[in-house]
């Protein structure tokens, strides 16, 4: 037997500290929260606005422009085309907006990061730890906590799905600019430019083949927390394999996992294209 | 008159540099600080001076310390002791824009594996110099074009440095030094990346460009035929002290001591006198 003198538990300050965050800070939490909706609403608006075939279209061709061959933007069209032949267009369409906006999110928060990270050897220590708390942590764990502070709904999911998909877009910001040749930066620095030029000028530009290969990873970890978002209320094709498991209805689950594969597929197929196109060696 | 001069630069890499620099001053040798103090001594009590308008070579084997010695020059990397003046003013003062200021009007380099800016055009790459300074695009564009015509690559500004051979990478390397138009050009080896005879073309072009341009050049190699045929001055290092410092004929007629001897007997031929002659 573990000595139980020995014995200490984290439970009831972390309680307090969260209950302290609803009482002091509710206001700043719920500005936070209609930000991320207000956001999360247009975009889908936006999709649910635009005809089904704009979409597609819009889809191809952004494919197209990725890769620069008609197979790719082809798929991709099919694949959204049984997306919508199976009936799952609008929920597509609600998942893909919650995708967006938490890549667009995770961008935002993740490159400046991964900068700092491959800049600040101090930074390096701290938090790459937290990242890999971050990955292993089970979300449930982080999802009530966010349900207390920002409610039900769709921001808590965007949140959980940015905690759980950052990380490796923080990681591979990070190993892009370290992995800039020593040489290069070198010689940026012998012609008189400044550390801003240096890095939105040579480090950046030059590590964009890692970041995004960073973004597709964390497009992919995003989507593996789709059905997770949908017990906290979150709608789209995770709430249909709710439906389904909730139900035994096997054939309604498996259709809305298909739904959930073709999503994966069409994003993971594009962004990969956009990161070999940015390949020059 | 010498432009650029430096004394008594010591280098020493290592967390207890300070330490380490005492006990070499104080004249213990590199191996026991080294073994003390896990320090490296790279520079040891260099005293150089190089004068204006010719080229200097500075010549050593690998781990003599030459690319950390040209490198002190540009504040690339920092002395732990010693004094680096650019016509009479000790450029350890300046303040970091300062220092920029100094790199971008003053001195430009040539890299061994080229440093080229992979991302850019031959063009971009060429008016870097100026781009980085602020000059309008289009102007500095002009004078890159200009620069790229000058080494030979007319008609490649807008390739990539990946579609160009070693040779014109590296001349697209030299037309960016050109063009930065700084009269100090840092090379450090900066044709030693190439085969023989693209290498002797870039020395005759560089002799070439030199006679019409009167810059300062700095030259690194570790062939003592290339610094024959190149340098008005050679200078010799050895683990992290110049050994000998003169014209190309002092270096051949009287070495200074055994190592220099021994460069000169392995030397095949006799340089062609029109390289040396200054």
């Amino acid at each position: 037997m573990f000595p139980k003198s020995l014995e200490f538990s984290i439970s009831q300050p972390i309680n307090d500290f969260v209950a302290f965050l609803i009482e002091s800070y509710g206001e700043t939490f719920r500005a936070i929260s209609n930000f991320i909706l207000s956001g999360l609403l247009q975009i889908e608006w936006v999709l649910r606005a635009l005809p089904w075939w704009g979409t597609i279209l819009i889809f191809m061709a952004v494919a197209y422009l990725c890769v620069r061959n008609y197979k790719l933007p082809l798929l991709v069209g099919a694949l959204l085309m049984l997306a919508g032949m199976l009936g799952l267009w609008d929920l597509t369409m609600q998942t893909l907006a919650l995708m967006l906006m938490a890549t667009l999110i995770s961008c935002l928060v993740g490159i400046p990061t991964g900068v700092l990270v491959a800049k600040v050897r101090v930074m390096r220590n701290i938090l790459i730890p937290m990242l890999d708390i971050m990955q292993t942590m089970p979300s449930f764990v982080y999802l009530i906590p966010a349900i207390m502070l920002f409610g039900l709904g769709k921001v808590p999911a965007v949140l959980a799905t940015i905690i759980y998909g950052v990380p490796p877009l923080i990681r591979l910001t990070s190993l892009g600019i370290r992995q800039v040749d020593q040489e290069v930066v070198e010689a940026a620095l012998a012609f008189g430019s400044s550390s801003r030029q240096i890095l939105f000028g040579v480090e950046l530009p030059l590590a964009v083949p890692t970041i995004l290969a960073g973004l597709n990873q964390t497009i992919m970890m995003s989507l593996s927390m789709v059905v997770v978002s949908s017990m906290i209320g979150a709608r789209g094709l995770g709430q249909q394999v709710l439906e389904g498991i909730q139900t035994l209805d096997v054939g309604k689950g498996l259709e809305a996992g298909v739904g959930i594969v073709i999503l994966a597929v069409v994003l993971d197929r594009i962004t990969q294209g956009l990161g070999q196109s940015q390949r020059r060696d | 008159m010498a432009a650029i001069e430096l004394q008594n630069v010591y280098k020493i890499f290592g967390r207890r540099n300070k330490e380490a620099l005492k006990m070499v001053q104080a004249g213990v040798s590199k191996a026991d600080v080294l073994a003390k103090t896990g320090c490296v001594v790279a520079l040891d009590d260099v005293n150089l001076s190089i004068g204006a308008s010719q080229i200097s070579v500075i010549m050593g084997l690998s781990g003599s310390g030459k690319s950390t010695l040209v490198r002190h020059i540009n504040r690339l990397i920092e002395p732990t002791s010693g004094k680096i003046l650019y016509n009479g003013e000790d450029i350890m003062q300046l303040t970091p824009s300062g220092l920029r200021k100094f790199r971008m009007h003053h001195s430009s380099m040539v890299f061994q594996s080229f440093g080229l800016f992979p991302h850019r055009t031959v063009l971009q790459n060429a008016s870097y110099g100026h781009i980085v300074r602020g000059t309008k695009k289009a102007e500095a564009e002009a004078i890159g074009k200009k620069w790229i015509d000058a080494v030979g690559l007319k008609g490649y500004e807008n390739k990539y440095p990946s579609e160009l051979s070693g040779g014109m990478k590296q001349r697209v390397g030299l037309a960016r030094a050109l063009a930065a138009d700084t009269d100090i050009i840092l090379m450090d080896e900066a044709f030693s990346a190439l085969d023989p005879l693209i290498r002797a073309e870039m020395q005759d072009q560089l002799i070439d460009l030199q006679r019409n341009l009167a810059k300062t050049i700095v030259f690194i190699t570790h062939d003592l035929d290339e610094a024959l045929r190149i340098g008005s001055k050679i200078s010799i290092l050895k683990d992290g002290q110049v050994v000998q410092t003169g014209l190309p004929d002092d270096i051949l007629r009287n070495p200074a001591n055994d190592y220099v001897a021994r460069f000169v007997e392995r030397r095949v031929h006799i340089p062609a006198q029109a390289g040396v002659s200054k």
